[in-house]
């Protein structure tokens, strides 16, 4: 499932179409959201170096680690970014986002960039740094169109400087800007008011949560008797993707992670566990799904203008009158409906050519509706 | 007991061990406590380790909590000598007691003085010579009292503590503050002490025992290690 959501952003998005962007979000209940952007991020980046992804660059905005961190984490990963790094940038709003070492007399203490990062120094000009963002990113990928992506390693720092409205206008323009090609961000949701959780939430097209794998432990006094559980909350969580199809369906996936120290591994939900998979129904007063007698009831209705070859006249009720009282004009108006090539009257010949298609297949037909 | 006690806490930060590459070097430590168990031990003992005589640590002390005097007073119990090792230049000791920022234009005063203050401890790094420049600890003592001094600015409180993160990626220093959890106990979303947790590779936790007051047994240390998948 965390591989779904790598291959959705490796393919990016269709022409005019938004980019697909990925909300990661997490608690102090199971911190683990930054070991799933690294995923992520690590996981794109081969992409992006196969030639494999829409995009030919990676522009990494970095709020909480610093563009040395970037370096050491691919490496570590087998991706060495010091020696080639012509498709990733990392714009450092980490190191001095707001400008206090800039401001230092002693000019030696402030530090060069290099041509792997470039400094944002005015975190809270978020005009600014779009077109910063949108600059490096045309830098990776030259005059052609191509497209870049963009990661942003925590949206809840990039709030702190700046109204909820305009870090919502910035994360929509940098989607709606036809040479992205996919954007994801972390958030902690433990930060904010559901406000802007639920903003960020409708923003995008996946929406990835990070949740405790013993929900009960959480909040507790440290005690021998949930020492166990809230360990296993340390290492193990749970996570829930909901994504949002293009014809506006949505579907919810689990699976479990489980934190080591090469990194994070994703794990199907135990067989003794409910497997959650569910396609979401809107929570309407009608019933959408069918039983099992209401399909066989449905089996055996005669549609209109199918012959069943059973020889008998096919009775068509029109809903205005019943039909014992006009059984025998109704049975001449039908009989006139038997292929008559001599009469030179039209007629209607019904070939099924398949059978019903549950709704919710996993191929969804309408994908490739250009809406 | 006590020294039990005091071993299963320096078992558990890496300190049992040799001094050197220093167990904390790059590491963010948040102490937590509350009104009823106070968690200063915690940073006294860390002062007395990163200073013991086979390490090469310089500690850069901000005290907003006490002055000197009271640290050297403890630290000599724990036979550790505060006055010497500032004449060493291995405990920089920055008084800030009296730092008060003048409410008129609060926001801006705010800010600068917590900027002046962060350009005093990058000065400081600065000015060490090469050998020492590696191993710098960084204490804050505490969270809270930034905060005061901040008039009640804690936007500025984080920008500040954001800048100290950096200083810990940029010269793998070590950070370790302490601020008080009852505090923020009532708010809806306590978003200072959440935001230093976060913050935080460890977290050290301060509290009273679940069976209450008890004369020989203060509290109970609990510590987190939110290792290390993102450390080389």
């Amino acid at each position: 499932m965390a591989d779904t959501i790598c291959r959705t952003l490796r393919d990016g998005g269709l022409e005019g179409e938004h980019a697909p962007a990925l909300t990661i979000k997490d608690s102090k209940a199971s911190p683990f959201g930054f070991d799933v952007f690294n995923y992520v991020l690590t996981q794109l980046s081969n992409h992006i170096l196969a030639g494999k992804s829409q995009s030919r660059g990676l522009v990494v905005v970095a709020y909480s680690r610093s563009p040395s961190f970037y370096v050491d984490l691919l490496k570590r990963r087998g991706i060495d970014i010091a020696s080639s790094h012509d498709w990733i940038h990392i714009l450092d709003c980490y190191t001095d986002p707001l400008g206090w070492k800039n401001r230092l007399i002693d000019k030696d203490i402030s530090q060069e960039a290099s041509s792997l990062s470039s400094f944002c120094q005015d975190v809270r000009n978020l005009d600014k740094l779009y077109s910063l963002i949108i600059e490096q990113g045309k830098g990776l990928i030259g005059q052609g169109k191509d497209r870049f992506s963009i990661a942003i390693d925590l949206v809840s720092e990039m709030v702190r400087h700046a109204s909820i409205s305009s870090v919502a206008g910035i994360l929509s323009n940098l989607r709606s800007h036809d040479q992205v090609s996919s954007i994801f961000w972390l958030l902690h949701s433990d930060l904010h008011e559901i406000k802007f959780t639920s903003v960020l939430e409708y923003l995008s097209s996946m929406v990835a949560s990070v949740e405790p794998f013993n929900q009960a432990a959480f909040g507790q006094r440290v005690d021998l008797e949930n020492l166990s559980m809230l360990e296993q909350n340390f290492r193990k969580g749970k996570f829930h993707v909901r994504f949002k199809r293009r014809n506006g369906r949505v579907r919810v996936m689990c699976e479990e992670i489980l934190v080591e120290l090469a990194g994070i591994k994703f794990t199907p939900v135990l067989s003794e566990d409910e497997i959650i998979n569910q396609r979401l129904l809107p929570k309407v007063q009608f019933n959408l799904q069918l039983s099992e007698e209401e399909r066989n009831e449905r089996a055996k209705v005669v549609l209109p203008f199918e012959h069943q070859g059973n020889g008998k006249p096919i009775q068509i009720y029109d809903g205005r009158r019943s039909l014992g009282e006009n059984k025998e004009e109704a049975l001449v108006s039908t009989g006139k409906l038997q292929p008559d090539e001599d009469s030179g009257k039209g007629q209607i010949i019904y070939f099924r050519d398949s059978d019903d298609e549950m709704p919710d297949s996993d191929e969804d037909p309408d994908d490739d509706l250009d809406i | 007991m006590e020294n039990q006690n005091l071993n299963l806490l320096d078992r558990a930060l890496g300190l049992d061990g040799p001094s050197e590459p220093w167990p904390l070097s790059g590491r963010v430590v948040l102490i937590e406590d509350c009104v009823e168990t106070s968690g200063s031990f915690v940073l006294h003992q860390l002062v007395k380790r990163s200073l013991s005589p086979t390490s090469s640590n310089v500690i850069i002390f901000v005290a907003f909590a006490n002055p000197f005097s009271h640290y050297d007073r403890i630290l000599r119990k724990l036979g550790c000598n505060l006055v010497t090792q500032r004449d060493n230049k291995r405990f920089i000791f920055f008084d800030m007691l009296m730092l008060r920022c003048p409410d008129v234009d609060e926001g801006k005063s705010s800010e600068g003085g917590l900027v002046l203050l962060y350009e005093k401890i990058l000065k400081t790094i600065c000015g060490l010579p090469g050998d020492k420049k590696d191993y710098v600890t960084i204490m804050i003592d505490d969270i809270s009292l930034v905060e005061v001094a901040a008039n009640g600015g804690s936007d500025y409180v984080l920008d500040f503590l954001h800048y100290c993160h950096a200083l810990t990626s940029e010269f793998d220093c070590s950070l370790i503050t302490l601020n008080h959890e009852d505090i923020y106990s009532s708010m809806e979303r306590p978003t200072l002490i959440l935001q230093m947790e976060y913050l935080a590779d460890i977290l050290i936790k301060a509290e009273p025992l679940s069976t209450g007051l008890a004369t020989d047994v203060h509290g109970q240390v609990w510590l987190s290690d939110y290792l290390s998948s993102q450390r080389t």
